[in-house]
Formats: structure tokens, C-alpha cells, sequence
């Protein structure tokens, strides 16, 4: 099953729709509710660095019987050095951001954390794209 | 425990998601940071943090916490009240300080345990 959804870059308003609906789908497939809550959390962070850091993005979801891979692309700024934006505490944030609570540098790391396997690729002024995949069993 | 118990017990102001009241709690987690929330609260937790955007109910509603309390008599933002209502996860006010507050609410969760 495959499924895509919008992410608008700057909209902190709608941060979490998409991760919200990929959430209402695995709990109607019956998947696990600790994999569907460890996917949650990865997915949500992969959205909200869309909106918190690029232009505009998208979610692609593709359900299989054994796993969810997700990738999460978008048009931005990039990652000129992933191995330090992977570190925690590290953020470009702006001030505005970090004083809703955002920009804590641990959106990466929550990622990896709750993520079976964890791709990033990224072109500085272009775009970055971050696959998530979580198995089922 | 549920919410209500928690009501009562503090004195919290009922902001919104009245309908959510009798959720289950089964602890707690203090934090502003949203990322930091995502990651270590968990379901049925009580969120004790002074942030009051509608994004606090995302996380709210991702993690299927019982109900957030904001501190220093802090109120939620009209959008994010207007969520709270609809998901039915209350938001609740108190006057006092984060230390303060969960504290408290530390004792009587596990007194309840
Ligand atoms: N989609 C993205 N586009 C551009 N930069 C990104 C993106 N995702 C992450 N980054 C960079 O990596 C850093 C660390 O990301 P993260 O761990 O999620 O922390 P935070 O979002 O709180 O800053 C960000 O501050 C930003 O510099
Ligand atoms: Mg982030």
C-alpha cells in the first residue's frame, strides 16, 4: 500500500498531520502499538524538520506486509554535514523556533532511535531526503 | 487515577477537553522541549510544560498522553484548545511552578500505584 502525503515548509500549525494520519493507518492494519509508537515518533520528527527547515517536502509511505519504509523528501538548504546535524544538541533553529520548543537538536537522534534502519541523503541547496524503516515482527 | 482525580486533588482550572477526564493516567514527564517530550513521555503520561501552542497538542495527540498541564497559570492558545476539545484530551492550568507542580503530582501518581 502506498500513500504520500504534503508537508509545508514554515507551517508549524500543521506540523504532525501527516505522521498523524500514518498513525490512524497502522492502528486500522492491527500493526503492533509499540512499533506503530516508535514509527511515530521518527515520523513526526522527519516532518516537523521539514517544516522547521525546508521549503516544502512530502511524506511517501509504503505499507508492506513485514515493514513500513517511509521517505520523507524536500526542497531546501540541505545538510552540508550530516555526521554533525546526527549529533545531539546540534541545531541551526532559528531563536523563534527553540522558543516553541523546537530546535533542541534531538529530532535526528529520536530518529535513529526509534528507526530499524535510518538513510539521509541531502544536497546543500537543493533538498534532503531521510528514509525511515520499521519492521513489523 | 484518572484526570479528574488529579483535578481535584491540585485545584487545576479545566481549560479545555473536559470530555477527556476520565483518561487512565499512569505517570508523568516534565519538559518544554518538544523533541525531548516525543521521545521519553509516554501513553497515559500527565505533560507538565509551560509551552502553549497548538504543536502541544500534535504531541499530545501522537502520543496519546492523558493531558497536559501548563504551569504559572499559563492558558492554551484558541487553535490548541480548540483541538484539545475535539481529540478529548484535556488541558489543564495551575498557578504554580513546574517544580512546584510535579512534585505533587509525583506523590500522588505513585501513592495511587
Ligand atoms: N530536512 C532538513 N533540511 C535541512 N536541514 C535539516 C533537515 N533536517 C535536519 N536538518 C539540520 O540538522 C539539524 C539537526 O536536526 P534535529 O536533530 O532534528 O534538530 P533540530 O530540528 O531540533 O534542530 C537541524 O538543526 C538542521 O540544521
Ligand atoms: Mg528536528
Amino acid at each position: 500500500m502506498e500513500f504520500k502525503f504534503a508537508i509545508e515548509g514554515g507551517n508549524f500549525s500543521k506540523a504532525g498531520s501527516a505522521s498523524s494520519e500514518v498513525k490512524k493507518i497502522l492502528k486500522q492494519l492491527n500493526v503492533n502499538p509499540k512499533i506503530i509508537k516508535r514509527t511515530v515518533v521518527s515520523l513526526y520528527e522527519a516532518e516537523v524538520n521539514v517544516v522547521a527547515h525546508a521549503f516544502e517536502g512530502c511524506m511517501n509511505v509504503d505499507i508492506d506486509t513485514d515493514k513500513i519504509i517511509v521517505k520523507i523528501e524536500d526542497k531546501g538548504p540541505g545538510i552540508p554535514d550530516i555526521d554533525q546535524a546526527m549529533q545531539e544538541g546540534y541545531s541551526t533553529a532559528t531563536p523563534q523556533v527553540r522558543e516553541m520548543g523546537f530546535g533542541a537538536g534531538m529530532g535526528l537522534p529520536n530518529i535513529k532511535r526509534n528507526s530499524d534502519q535510518m538513510n539521509i541523503t541531502s544536497k546543500v541547496d537543493v533538498g534532503t531526503e531521510v528514509e525511515i524503516i520499521n519492521y513489523f515482527g | 487515577m484518572i484526570v479528574q482525580d488529579i483535578v481535584e486533588k491540585l485545584g487545576l482550572k479545566v481549560c479545555s477537553g473536559a470530555n477527556g477526564l476520565n483518561r487512565e493516567i499512569e505517570g508523568g514527564y516534565t519538559s518544554d522541549l518538544l523533541s525531548d517530550v516525543m521521545g521519553n513521555a509516554d501513553e497515559n503520561h500527565v505533560w507538565v510544560t509551560l509551552q502553549t501552542h497548538k504543536n502541544i497538542m500534535a504531541i499530545a495527540s501522537l502520543k496519546e498522553l492523558a493531558a497536559i498541564v501548563l504551569v504559572k497559570g499559563y492558558e492554551p492558545e484558541a487553535d490548541t484548545l480548540e483541538q484539545s476539545n475535539e481529540e478529548g484530551i484535556p488541558i489543564l492550568s495551575s498557578e504554580e511552578e513546574a517544580f512546584e507542580l510535579t512534585g505533587k503530582l509525583y506523590e500522588i501518581i505513585n501513592q495511587a500505584k
